[in-house]
């Protein structure tokens, strides 16, 4: 029930309970993971044998290969921040054009050809990734036979990841920046041309400067989403694996507490990068 | 009227400039890759490099028990995750949406994204070590003195359950918070005035007026879970039996791609009728939906 109305004792009780419950549910898994990053213990599992920093600093000599020493996962953290980069920037230019073509383009087929472009979004990840998969080596396979060309961009492997990605994170792109300039009042853009700038004027220092935020929003989300991407990687993953492929891996396999140490330096990461964008967006508005 | 044809070349130009990348986006990684799947499910080899067209593919889904059961059973637990999640987030939506307004709710709404801002592989890793064997939910039940030994509480249907409602949470609140909060707190006021119950209020006031949010929230949920491959693989293990794991092994294991792109069309085709049913029945569109989400 609402403030005004009155509550009784037991569905204040309830409430508490609830919420005390909740948040258990959705903080435990982390804590868990964070906490036996430290366990000096060869597996991540109870008891407690004692903390340590050996699931980072380790190296050969101690017999443990910690965070800093295991240079496959380290490289796959490299191919992973290689891969969100490729699928930041090309998302925020396609979702800027997108949000120009939308809000202010008049053609026929626009109404269908922006309900086009949220389709990906209802696709599942799993299927983006086949179909990108099966189609990319027709034409490959096309090249061959035809020119004899050896399009090897087009097999598994990293540039087929950043296409896969792209291919939906360009629509959350879209829809971010499209809700802000939806909201841009155009008098302000008409007063810059009647004083005499011209269009190129107006677009660098009115309407860029207004669409900063979400620009800068979209690409954190883009980056984000692409660093965590699974399912479609999964299926267009070459010899270079990115991050959450490898951890997959050896989550299969029952690995050492090195994984909950990699865990930790993302959870860290992630919250540097989420505070950051926030203290950014209160001081904006 | 030379600079007027100016302007209108000048306009079209870049029109031009800014439709080609959105086309070239939609048709080279959309459109054509799912017309080629669909190409692909719709015949069958007979050779080497020598295909006819055929139902084939459909047929072995059909005819071998082991494909449909599969399919069925993935589509009727994703329902299941999809209501318990809606269950579970309603309460912490109500709460921040109408009890805990300002500071306090803020706060509570950034608690719950902050899960979400790492990978859904750090959270199964996180279950993992909870609800194995030798993991810390069993060991404490030994020593509660619940159970004599530790019990495996992974590889249960549970379990996947519980690893999906946990990865969806976020997909709920959102929208059902946006939904709630519009609702006008002088309608449930004025109902309690006129001796509503809580029951009745939340069945004649709160649920229609949230119907869009509920939906939108319930759609999102349904085809993220559908189409999950990682929490039902790592923590159901081999007894998952989900279907996104059947596309895997056609597709990159057994690389039968036929089969592969049939078993993607149907899962696509499930999917899909979901999302048309689900606006159907509250009447939305789809646009609307995607953007309150």
């Amino acid at each position: 029930m609402i403030p005004s109305l009155p509550r009784p004792a037991w569905l204040r009780t309830a409430t508490a309970v609830y919420l005390v419950g909740f948040m258990a549910f959705l903080f435990m898994p982390l804590i868990i993971v964070a906490v036996f990053s430290f366990n000096d213990a060869p597996y991540p599992a109870p008891p407690w044998r004692g903390f340590t920093l050996d699931w980072f600093l380790g190296n050969l000599t101690l017999g443990r290969t910690g965070l800093f020493a295991d240079s496959e996962l380290l490289g796959s953290i490299w191919t992973s921040c290689a891969v969100a980069i490729w699928v930041t920037l090309l998302s925020v230019l396609l979702g800027t054009a997108n949000a120009f073509l939308i809000e202010r383009g008049r053609f026929p087929g626009k109404q269908s050809l922006s309900v086009l472009m949220l389709a990906p979004l209802v696709i599942p990840g799993v299927i983006l990734g086949i179909s990108i998969l099966a189609f990319a080596s027709r034409i490959a396979e096309f090249a061959d036979a035809t020119l004899g060309l050896e399009l090897d961009f087009l097999r598994p492997g990293l540039p087929l990841v950043v296409l896969g990605q792209f291919s939906y994170i360009a629509t959350i792109a879209t829809l971010t920046i499209s809700a802000r300039l939806r909201r841009f009042d155009r008098t302000l853009e008409e007063a810059a041309l009647n004083l005499g700038a011209n269009k190129a004027a107006v677009f660098r220092t009115i309407v860029l400067p207004y669409l900063r935020p979400a620009l800068l929003g979209s690409a954190a989300i883009s980056f984000l989403m692409s660093f965590a991407d699974f399912n479609t990687t999964l299926m267009l993953v070459g010899t270079d694996s990115p991050l959450t492929v490898m951890m997959y891996g050896r989550m299969r396999e029952g690995a050492t507490p090195v994984l909950n140490a990699v865990s930790l330096f993302l959870m860290v990461a992630s919250a540097v990068l989420a505070l950051a964008f926030m203290r950014r967006r209160s001081q904006t508005n | 009227m030379h600079s007027a044809v100016v302007t209108r070349w000048h306009g079209r130009l870049s029109l031009g400039l800014l439709l080609a990348p959105a086309l070239l986006w939609l048709a080279a990684l959309i459109v054509l890759p799912h017309v080629d799947l669909a190409v692909l499910s719709f015949r069958v080899r007979v050779g080497p490099r020598d295909y006819v067209a055929s139902l084939a593919q459909y047929k072995t889904f059909f005819t071998e028990p082991l494909y449909w059961h599969v399919f069925v059973r993935t589509a009727l637990m994703s329902v299941a995750a999809t209501l318990l999640t809606l269950l579970l987030a309603f309460p912490i939506a109500w709460i921040i949406a109408k009890l805990q307004t300002g500071r306090a709710g803020s706060w509570l709404f950034i608690l719950c994204l902050i899960p979400f801002w790492v990978s859904e592989t750090v959270r199964t890793l996180g279950w993992m070590i909870l609800l194995r064997e030798s993991g810390v939910l069993p060991s404490l039940l030994v020593k509660l003195g619940l159970t004599a030994v530790p019990v495996e509480l992974l590889y249960h249907d549970a379990t996947i359950l519980v690893g999906l409602i946990y990865t969806s949470l976020l997909f709920m609140v959102i929208p059902l918070i946006s939904s709630l909060e519009s609702l006008d707190n002088s309608l449930i006021e004025a109902a309690y005035d006129l001796g509503a119950g809580g029951f009745v209020i939340l069945r004649t006031i709160v649920i229609p007026h949230a119907a869009p949010g509920i939906t939108a929230g319930c759609i999102v949920v349904f085809m993220l879970t559908l189409g999950n491959y990682l929490t039902p693989t790592l923590l159901g293990g081999k007894n998952s039996q989900w279907f996104t794991e059947q596309i895997y092994t056609q597709f990159i294991t057994r690389f039968n791609w036929e089969q592969g792109a049939a078993f993607g069309f149907l899962l696509l085709a499930l999917s899909t009728a979901m999302v048309v049913i689900g606006l159907r029945i509250t009447g939305q569109r789809f646009g609307d939906v995607m953007r309150r989400t």
